[in-house]
Parts: C-alpha cells; sequence; structure tokens
C-alpha cells in the first residue's frame, strides 16, 4: 500500500495565523465601512463638481508663471535643499547612535530610536503648523520643518547601512590603535559613502515635493502662492501652479534616478 | 630589485571630495541668505519655542471623547483607503509591468502611476475636498491615489525583476493568460505585494492624520482648529496620540510582516 502523503507548503500554526492576519483585516474593513461617515449625495455630485473644476482651471493663466510662482518656485527648491542638508548634520549623529554594532549603549539605543520614530511619525504638516508657530511664517520654518522631518528616514536608513558594514577594516584599524574620528572616517564612512549618497538623493527627491506644500500652512515656498489661489478661487492660477510643482517633481526625480545609477 | 623606498601614503587627500563639501557649504550660506534665515531669527524662535513647549505641558487629555472619535475616524479612512488602494493597484501594478505587457498598454499605466506619485497627498487632498465635499470620503479618496502611486509602483518594478522561466514554461504548455498571471507571476511577488501593502498600511495612517489639515476628515481637522485657538495643551494630547498611534501599527505591521516571511 503506497501511503497518501500530502504536501503542504506551510505548517498549520503558519496557515493559521496567515488566515488570521486576513480575517483581522476583513473585519477592521467591515466595521470600519459600516461606521465611517460618508453621505452619498455628494459623491452623486462629484461628476459635476469635477466638470466644474476644470472648467474654471482650463485656459491657464500662464502669465501668472513668471509674476508670482517662478520666485517661490525657487524658494521651494532652496528650502528642500537646505533642510536635507541641515538633516544629515543632525542624523549622522543619531544614526551612529542607533547603529549596534558601533554603539553598545542600549539607553543611548532607546534614545536614538525615539528620535527616529517621532521624527517620522509626525507628518511633514504638522512640523511645519510647530515651527510656524516657533519661528513665525516663512522660510525659516519650512527649512527646519523639512531638516526635522527627514532627520527620522535618514536617520534610520543610515543607521541600518552602518550595521552591515563589514568589521574587517574596522577591526583592523582598532589593531593599528587609531582614534575614534579615524576609525570613523577610514573604517565607516568609506563603506556607506554610496549608501549615504543614495539615501541623501532620495530624500531630496522627497523633500522636494513635501516642501512644494508646507506653504499650505505658512512655511514658505510655493505653498503660499497655492494657498492664496485656493481661498481667492482663482482655479486658472491654481492649474498653473500645479503644472509647475509637477514638472519640478518629475525633473527631480529623473535627475535623481540619473545621479543614483552613477554613484551606485 | 632597486632598493630605493617607495614612500605610499597609506589615506590620500580626497581633494574632490573636499571641493564638494565647501561646495555645499557654501550653498548652504548663499541659500540661507536668500531665503533670509539668519542667528538672531532662530535665536528669536527658540526663546517663542521655550514659551510654545511650556504651554504644552501638562498634556490636556479632558476632551478625551473628542480626541478618540476623530482617532477612530483617521483609523478608518486609513483601513478602507488602504484596502481599495491595494486592490486597485493589483491591476494597476501588473499593466504597468514592462516584461509582461506591450508598451502601449504600460505607458498609459505608467503615467497614471507617475500622476499619482508626483502630487503630495494634501494637493490631492484639496481638490477632492472640492469635488466631493469636506468629510472623510475626500480624505478616503485621496489615499486611494496615495496608495496607487507607491504600490503601483513597487509591484511593477517587483514584477520586472522575476524569472521569467515559469512564464515561458507556463506559455509553452498553452496556458491561458489568466493562469500565467496566477501561476507563474503572482507566487513570486506576493510576498513583496503584501509587504508594500503593510507599509502602505502604516503610510496611509500617518497621512490620514494630515489630510484633515485641508478639511478631508480624520484627526487632522481638531489639530488644526486646536493650533489656530492656541489651545496648546490639548494640541499636545493629539500629537501624543498620534504617536502612539503611528508606534502602535509600526508593532503591528512588524508582526504581520513576520508571519508572512
Amino acid at each position: 500500500m503506497i501511503q497518501e502523503k500530502l504536501w503542504q507548503r506551510f505548517t498549520f500554526a503558519e496557515r493559521l495565523s496567515r488566515f488570521a492576519v486576513f480575517l483581522g483585516f476583513a473585519v477592521a474593513l467591515a466595521l470600519s465601512m459600516r461606521t465611517v461617515q460618508i453621505i452619498p449625495e455628494f459623491l452623486y455630485d462629484a461628476p459635476t463638481q469635477v466638470a466644474d473644476l476644470l472648467g474654471r482651471m482650463w485656459p491657464m493663466d500662464f502669465d501668472y508663471y513668471p509674476q508670482g510662482v517662478h520666485a517661490t518656485m525657487m524658494e521651494t527648491l532652496h528650502i528642500a535643499s537646505l533642510g536635507t542638508l541641515l538633516s544629515i548634520f543632525m542624523a549622522v549623529p543619531v544614526g551612529i547612535l542607533g547603529a549596534n554594532n558601533i554603539v553598545r549603549q542600549p539607553l543611548l539605543h532607546w534614545l536614538s530610536k525615539l528620535i527616529l520614530v517621532s521624527s517620522r511619525s509626525v507628518n511633514t504638516l504638522v512640523w511645519a503648523l510647530l515651527f510656524v508657530a516657533v519661528f513665525g511664517p516663512g522660510a525659516l520654518a519650512g527649512t527646519i520643518c523639512i531638516a526635522f522631518r527627514s532627520v527620522g528616514f535618514v536617520g534610520k536608513l543610515f543607521a541600518e547601512a552602518l550595521e552591515e558594514c563589514n568589521p574587517g577594516p574596522i577591526e583592523a584599524l582598532q589593531a593599528a590603535g587609531a582614534p575614534w574620528l579615524s576609525l570613523f572616517l577610514k573604517g565607516y564612512w568609506p563603506q556607506v559613502a554610496p549608501a549615504f549618497w543614495g539615501i541623501f538623493l532620495f530624500r531630496w527627491d522627497i523633500n522636494v515635493r513635501e516642501s512644494a506644500v508646507i506653504g499650505l500652512v505658512g512655511a514658505g515656498g510655493i505653498g503660499m502662492v497655492l494657498d492664496d489661489a485656493l481661498n481667492l478661487f482663482f482655479w486658472d492660477r491654481v492649474a498653473v501652479i500645479l503644472l509647475s510643482i509637477f514638472t519640478v517633481v518629475i525633473v527631480a526625480e529623473l535627475l535623481v534616478t540619473a545621479i543614483r545609477k552613477r554613484i551606485i | 630589485m632597486s632598493g630605493g623606498t617607495t614612500t605610499r601614503r597609506p589615506f590620500q587627500t580626497n581633494w574632490l571630495a573636499r571641493a564638494g563639501w565647501l561646495l555645499a557649504f557654501l550653498y548652504a550660506l548663499y541659500a540661507a541668505n536668500l531665503l533670509d534665515i539668519s542667528w538672531e531669527r532662530f535665536l528669536i524662535g527658540l526663546d517663542n519655542g521655550a514659551k510654545f513647549i511650556g504651554e504644552m505641558v501638562p498634556p490636556n487629555f479632558s476632551r478625551w471623547q473628542l480626541l478618540l472619535g476623530n482617532l477612530i475616524e483617521t483609523i478608518e479612512i486609513a483601513i478602507i483607503a488602504s484596502a481599495f488602494g491595494v486592490f486597485i493597484s493589483l491591476p494597476v501594478g501588473l499593466l504597468a509591468a514592462r516584461n509582461l505587457m506591450p508598451a502601449w498598454v504600460t505607458w498609459p499605466f505608467r503615467t497614471f502611476i507617475a500622476l499619482c506619485r508626483s502630487f503630495h497627498p494634501v494637493i490631492f487632498a484639496i481638490l477632492f475636498v472640492k469635488a466631493v465635499g469636506f468629510g472623510p470620503l475626500a480624505g478616503i479618496l485621496t489615499l486611494i491615489f496615495a496608495s496607487i502611486g507607491f504600490i503601483g509602483k513597487l509591484f511593477a518594478e517587483a514584477i520586472e525583476e522575476i524569472s521569467l522561466k515559469p512564464v515561458e514554461a507556463l506559455r509553452a504548455t498553452g496556458a491561458p493568460f489568466m493562469s500565467v498571471i496566477v501561476y507563474a507571476v503572482l507566487p513570486q511577488v506576493l510576498n513583496r505585494f503584501i509587504g508594500f501593502s503593510s507599509y502602505q498600511l502604516d503610510a496611509n495612517l500617518r497621512n490620514s492624520t494630515m489630510v484633515g489639515i485641508v478639511g478631508a476628515g480624520g484627526i487632522g481637522g481638531t489639530l488644526f482648529s486646536a493650533f489656530q485657538r492656541f489651545d496648546y495643551d490639548f494640541l499636545a494630547a493629539i500629537l501624543i496620540s498620534i504617536i502612539a498611534l503611528v508606534m502602535v501599527s509600526e508593532y503591528i505591521s512588524t508582526q504581520v510582516k513576520k508571519v508572512f516571511q
């Protein structure tokens, strides 16, 4: 007699836990769908509203670009670049504290983790609101907001890159009695530099997007012009602003992809 | 063999890198000057900041019912948007993968994904608030588009990296298109797809705390009005609950990823 053998890819426990995840999500979805407050009339009305919106956006007010948009667009780019540079200065120490092959102090780890998580879990716009309350409206608040928001992202990825370092060169330097700074500059840095510049470029790309909207709460850049145009219902101007944001974002992304290909 | 000693410096000075750092420093000075950022303004700001933080402590949780209701709405927006976003981005990602589809199919879908990605969710939220009015529906639609932009792109890239051997094998047996997708493509990418999806659920939760600032439902609206009324102790309570919510969701998504590894 040949014994029947049933081949299965996953164990019973694995299948059960997978099923539990799906079930949990389905229950959460069903509950949400039942309780969330949606007014169906608004949804039926949407096509008319969208048609109205597009009708008001077209033709675009292209003359507005040189008058009001261009200067703020440059300001947006400067906020993004300066904010990213500033975030590096904050993220490098935090990242070093967070890498568990360099610093072996649980307390410092925990501190670094706390900084990284709070930076990432507070949204850019919320950071912008906070810093507008502190520094007053303008590009200073925007730059610092971008920097604080980026610390979490850059720091986390930098710490991960440091943790993946090959210990060989570092042990060699330690054996030669190198001081800590040389250990970092000649042992770790050459190994993480490509990853670091990759992270930097990636974050700059994200920051270009984000600095375009922080102006909505008064933190400088093109968002402030957008906010004015929205409040005054100048939809033809809104269209021009959106088009210019779109163009800049696409160009930034192409640029970053091209540079990343060369350095990595 | 000549006995001449060649001295070799172990660590050569990289002048190019030094010039680069100098350039970055000069740029920072230039940009700071242009943006009217100065040390005095920074110091005045620090003074304000101290006052600001002084008013934030102790956090005021007395209106916890409002806070809880808003948090639940935020979670609901994130869950519904993730569910729809994930289901829509599955076909969108498939249709945008260049190794499975002809160019005339991928181009429109790739453009659509690029469009979804290049605008910040807040801009979508503004447009959807105009289209469907204030409330969570606008937030849900916003985050659906954000999810398509993110998952669609990564999913398409994941499909472009698959091994084509199973696909060829199935095609050689004359399997119809859907069978090729279900038995040759999806098994190779499903784990990554689930990873992206759980990440996106996280991201949607973060973003759904923000769409309310422009009136698209969730806790953002309350946050914004607390700012405008200088109600900073309640604001601190809101921020603490948002951070706690995000930490819990990160924990859950790590656990979910473990299940699917």
